[in-house]
């Protein structure tokens, strides 16, 4: 148990309480329309809205750089990336009524069971542990990279390895395919086509 | 702050992925849930990292990896998504069901070659796309 | 070389040649031949050798144990002695022609190879069930005969004669292979072991506890191999395999393993009283009835099968009058001229295009075309007819005369050979009611042999009306060994004098009274067969009948089974031809259509035991199929609607299955979080 358990009770927020609660509400409700609206381009939007607000909350939970970084990469590229996809596989625009498949009920039970079997595990162990944020700054920019370059230096590398591997593997992969391999898949098609 | 606020928010995000994993139709839709889910993940990770005062910081660099990794898997899986629109001209997750069992009586059977007809037009929208790009 | 590695050689030579064939025959067919005679030639050699320097003396015995094996040790054992060492020579000397005979005789045939390696192996089996001194390893030689019977009765295997004659043959002999095991068992048990000396020991000291048992289960398995009266019926239709086969197997060896085999163990059977009348009165069925249906059939190998079957009957009859030295004399003397008159036949069949005497006896010249085989034909009929000087009437004299001595009650001396032969006990104790049986079928048969085989040559030879079909002459190979076996025939009676040495018999010389009544009444049976003959070969002319394989460029082999195939649509039957010309038909009468089909012993088999065993397999069948099938269904319904379920839920969408694993796990972590809260 945290020494600061018996400064602060639970009926008396604190400011970062209030404005945590208020951000995470935001942000879940964001993640909510993310995956329910029918608009695939707007659940793209919303997902920016819902990213943006864990960033807000690391900023809460003093992890300033892990914050920027949130900011930097999910919504700076992924979800940039992500309307690049939606573009080039020809997402429509506007609303379809498809988007959601027939196992929607089943996943919304199965969703609603392990939200709540998780939200009453975690507020029955958790239920009187408060975070000290009063230390000295856990999340800076200086104390991160000491620690990412001093103890996480061989991870860290293994990463851009990972990287690397990522970033060839995605230019094979989206490749255009050569002539002579795409007239070999094409000629059965054209058969096909022919045939019909 | 109350460790459970962020553990639960946590754990609400994870769900409203699950949910967006089980539920969307779009394999891009798809990916954006895993995101929620990893995002939940992480913010876990800090809460916990923040909560611990860990002496060699291992939630927020796990963290890190963690999105690091989760872009690496986002343009891998996005590529993948693209090359199966190609091949299949759909990206919806239901219908690439070839590991199906055929069976006698089974109705994914008859859908089969349904399915078929509606597949060469799609696909020379997917080439009209390449060409045009 | 001691005689004991010579004699080890006999029989491996041939089976090393039967591997060697076997593996090559496919990838070096140009060896077939050479490893086809020259292991027998070999093999053969060795024999003389051994026979010479054995030479009747004290029998050489060899044994060695290779490994414990129980109560009752199993040798590796050899027992030369006098009758061992000539029954090999004689089964070289016919293995050796027939594999000669058969490189002309199958010539173009593509499956010789095999068929090569399998008359080695059959008759490297032969020589070890003639060594051996242990009976396990003489039952391994006997099955090995056995299966290689099968093989090659059945090489013409696309005629359904071949397939349904060896499996006839295969289950027949089985059925008295059973017993046969049994007895050998039985046999053991009482004497200790299943070294031959030991048994004889045993026996001769009239330690056996089950003597007439023993000797009925024994019997049957000899009827069985031996072709005697119950389970004779095989040898007739294996005739439908290539003639080589018929003349080494079912004349002159296979057939001869179970006299020899009762030869070998006669102290045995002449312990008990009881068992040498049932010998003698089958022997006395056997050889009357064969002899009578010989004299019925049509197709010239099987008047030889029957008259194999008959002269069996012949030495089964001295055994059972309790003289195996005539027994194994008859055997060495119609072992070389039944083997002739087979090979004989070949050419016969292969110049005529035809197996049917009733064809044969419509062609003027075949005698003209087939000068070597019309001799030594007519030798080797002059020999089963017991006309003197020929080898045949000395050796049915020997069995004659000792049955006259049983039956007169004044048995022959037995010599007092101090070699460790077992002398014969038995014969003092022969019952005069065998003797008499054996004499009076044997005279009878005697009779008969003589009308058949007279028939046989004037249908075969003195044909009238057309001409024989122009064939290609026959290889030198196939006549060559005509005469070869030619010389036994004409000349081993002068073997009398000599023959006791070996045999350990006396009495082998004939006896004045059996030989003028044998040879008056076989005298009688041909000139009766060829008065009946004159009476009837006019009507040849008038009725055109037969149908004649002409192939000018076919092989013999080719020729034959052709032969076989056409008989039953040409002449409505696989044994007689419906033909008035036949003198058999105007001897026998109204016998004759029984005769012909064996006196109906196979249709009485197919009602008694066929009909009921297929009625049993309907049964089972249909307990099978309705019955127990119903329930294996039954068993099988819920796990196949399982499957149907299960299989439903593999829609090949990746969300389901996602769902069904979350919900999995959501529903684990509920059980174990209630598990805890409530311990």
């Amino acid at each position: 148990m945290s020494p600061a358990a018996q400064s602060h009770g639970f009926l008396s927020p604190s400011g970062a309480e209030v404005a945590f609660v208020l951000v995470g509400l935001v942000t879940f409700g964001a993640a909510i329309v993310t995956v329910t609206t029918r608009q695939i381009v707007h659940a793209a939007l919303w997902l920016v809205v819902a990213l943006g607000g864990i960033a807000v909350e690391y900023l809460l939970l003093t992890a300033e750089f892990i914050a920027w970084v949130q900011v930097l990469i999910y919504v700076g590229s992924v979800v940039v990336l992500l309307l690049f996809g939606l573009l080039l596989t020809k997402a429509p625009i506007g609303r379809s009524p498809d988007a959601d498949s027939g196992n929607r009920w089943a996943a919304l039970l199965v969703a609603a069971a392990s939200a709540a079997v998780l939200v009453w595990v975690v507020v029955d162990a958790f239920r009187a542990t408060w975070i000290d944020l009063d230390g000295p700054a856990a999340g800076s920019a200086a104390v991160t990279g000491a620690s990412l370059f001093r103890h996480w230096v061989l991870p860290f590398e293994a990463l851009s390895v990972l990287l690397l591997a990522a970033l060839v593997g995605a230019i094979a992969l989206s490749r255009r395919q050569p002539p002579a391999a795409a007239a070999g898949s094409r000629a059965p098609d054209a058969a096909q086509e022919g045939g019909r | 702050m109350h460790l459970v606020f962020p553990a639960v928010l946590s754990m609400l995000l994870f769900c409203a992925g699950v949910y967006g994993v089980l539920a969307r139709r779009n394999a891009i839709l798809v990916l954006m849930a895993v995101e929620l889910m990893l995002n939940a993940v992480n913010l876990n990770l800090v809460a916990f990292d923040v909560w611990l005062r860990d002496r060699l910081h291992s939630g927020q660099a796990l963290t890190l990896f963690t999105i690091a990794v989760a872009a690496a898997e986002i343009g891998i899986g996005l590529a993948i998504v693209l090359m199966v629109y190609r091949g299949r001209g759909t990206s919806d997750v239901d219908r690439l069901r070839d590991t199906a069992e055929p069976g006698p009586g089974d109705q994914d059977a008859a859908d089969g070659p349904a399915d078929a007809p509606g597949t060469p037009a799609h696909r020379t929208e997917a080439h009209r796309t390449e060409a045009s790009a | 070389m001691t005689t004991t590695t010579l004699a080890a050689l006999v029989p491996l030579l041939p089976f090393l040649g039967a591997g060697a064939g076997l593996l090559l025959g496919r990838t070096a067919p140009g060896y077939a031949r050479p490893l086809a005679v020259v292991p027998t030639l070999a093999a053969t050699v060795c024999a003389v050798l051994v026979a010479a320097r054995q030479g009747g003396g004290r029998p050489v015995d060899a044994a060695t144990e290779l490994t414990p094996t129980g109560s009752v040790p199993i040798d590796l054992a050899l027992h030369l002695d006098g009758f061992a060492v000539l029954v090999a020579v004689l089964v070289g000397l016919v293995a050796t022609c027939v594999q000669i005979y058969s490189t002309g005789y199958l010539r173009d045939d593509p499956r010789y190879p095999s068929y090569a390696a399998l008359v080695s192996l059959f008759t490297s089996a032969m020589l070890l069930v003639v060594y051996s001194g242990d009976l396990m390893v003489l039952l391994v030689g006997w099955e090995v005969m056995g299966i290689c019977s099968y093989f090659l009765v059945g090489h013409y295997w696309e005629t359904p004669e071949a397939r349904a004659a060896s499996l006839k043959a295969f289950l027949v002999t089985k059925l008295g292979d059973v017993p046969f095991l049994i007895g050998l068992f039985a046999l053991a048990a009482d004497a200790g072991s299943f070294r031959i000396t030991t048994v004889l020991g045993t026996a001769a000291g009239g330690g056996l506890g089950h003597p007439t048992l023993i000797a009925l289960l024994l019997l049957a398995g000899v009827a069985g191999k031996s072709a005697q009266f119950p389970l004779h019926t095989w040898l007739p239709d294996a005739m439908a395999g290539p003639t080589p086969v018929s003349a080494l197997i079912h004349a002159a060896t296979m057939v001869a393993a179970g006299v020899y085999f009762v030869a070998r163990l006669l102290p045995v059977f002449a312990a008990s009283a009881a068992a040498l009348v049932v010998l003698a009165v089958l022997a006395a069925v056997t050889m009357t009835g064969s002899a009578l249906a010989a004299l019925a059939q049509d197709d010239i190998k099987r008047v030889l099968a029957y008259s194999t079957v008959g002269q069996l009957g012949y030495m089964t009859g001295a055994l059972a009058v309790g003289d195996r030295a005539a027994a194994v004399f008859h055997l060495l003397a119609h072992g070389a001229f039944k083997a002739l008159l087979f090979l004989a036949a070949g050419v016969v069949i292969h110049a005529a295009g035809t197996n049917s005497l009733a064809a044969m006896a419509r062609m003027r010249n075949l005698r003209e075309r087939v000068p070597d085989a019309y001799w030594t034909m007519t030798v080797a009929l002059l020999a089963l007819a017991a006309i003197p000087p020929f080898s045949g009437f000395f050796s049915k004299e020997a069995v004659l005369g000792a049955a006259e001595r049983a039956a007169t009650g004044h048995p022959a001396p037995v010599p007092a050979d101090g070699s460790g032969l077992p002398s014969d006990p038995g014969i003092a104790g022969v019952p005069t009611s065998a003797g008499w049986i054996v004499l009076i079928a044997g005279l009878l048969t005697a009779l008969l042999t003589a009308a058949y085989a007279t028939r046989l040559w004037l249908l075969a030879f003195r044909g009238r009306v057309g001409d024989a079909p122009d064939h290609d002459g026959q290889p030198v190979a196939m006549n060559a060994v005509l005469w070869v076996l030619a010389i036994p025939s004409l000349a081993f009676g002068l073997a009398t004098g000599v023959l006791p040495d070996w045999l350990g018999g006396s009495g082998l010389t004939p006896v004045l009274t059996t030989s003028v009544l044998g040879t008056g009444v076989s005298l009688a049976g041909g000139l009766i067969a060829y008065g009946a003959w004159r009476h009837t070969t006019a009507l040849a002319a008038r009725v055109p009948l037969g149908a004649v394989a002409a192939e000018r460029d076919a092989d013999a082999g080719w020729v034959e089974a052709e032969a076989i195939a056409a008989h039953t649509p040409v002449y409505g039957g696989v044994a007689a031809a419906d033909d008035p010309a036949d003198p058999g038909r105007l001897l026998l009468g109204p016998l004759h259509r029984h005769a012909a089909v064996g006196f109906h012993l196979d249709a009485l088999y197919a009602a008694l035991f066929v009909a009921p065993v297929r009625a049993a397999a309907r049964l089972v069948r249909f307990l099978d199929r309705e019955v127990v099938e119903t329930y294996v269904h039954g068993a099988g319904a819920l796990p196949r609607l399982l499957g149907a379920a299960v299989r439903r839920a593999q829609t090949g969408n990746v969300q389901t299955y996602l769902s069904a694993l979350l919900a999995g796990s959501a529903v684990l972590a509920i059980v174990v979080l209630v598990a805890t809260a409530g311990a």
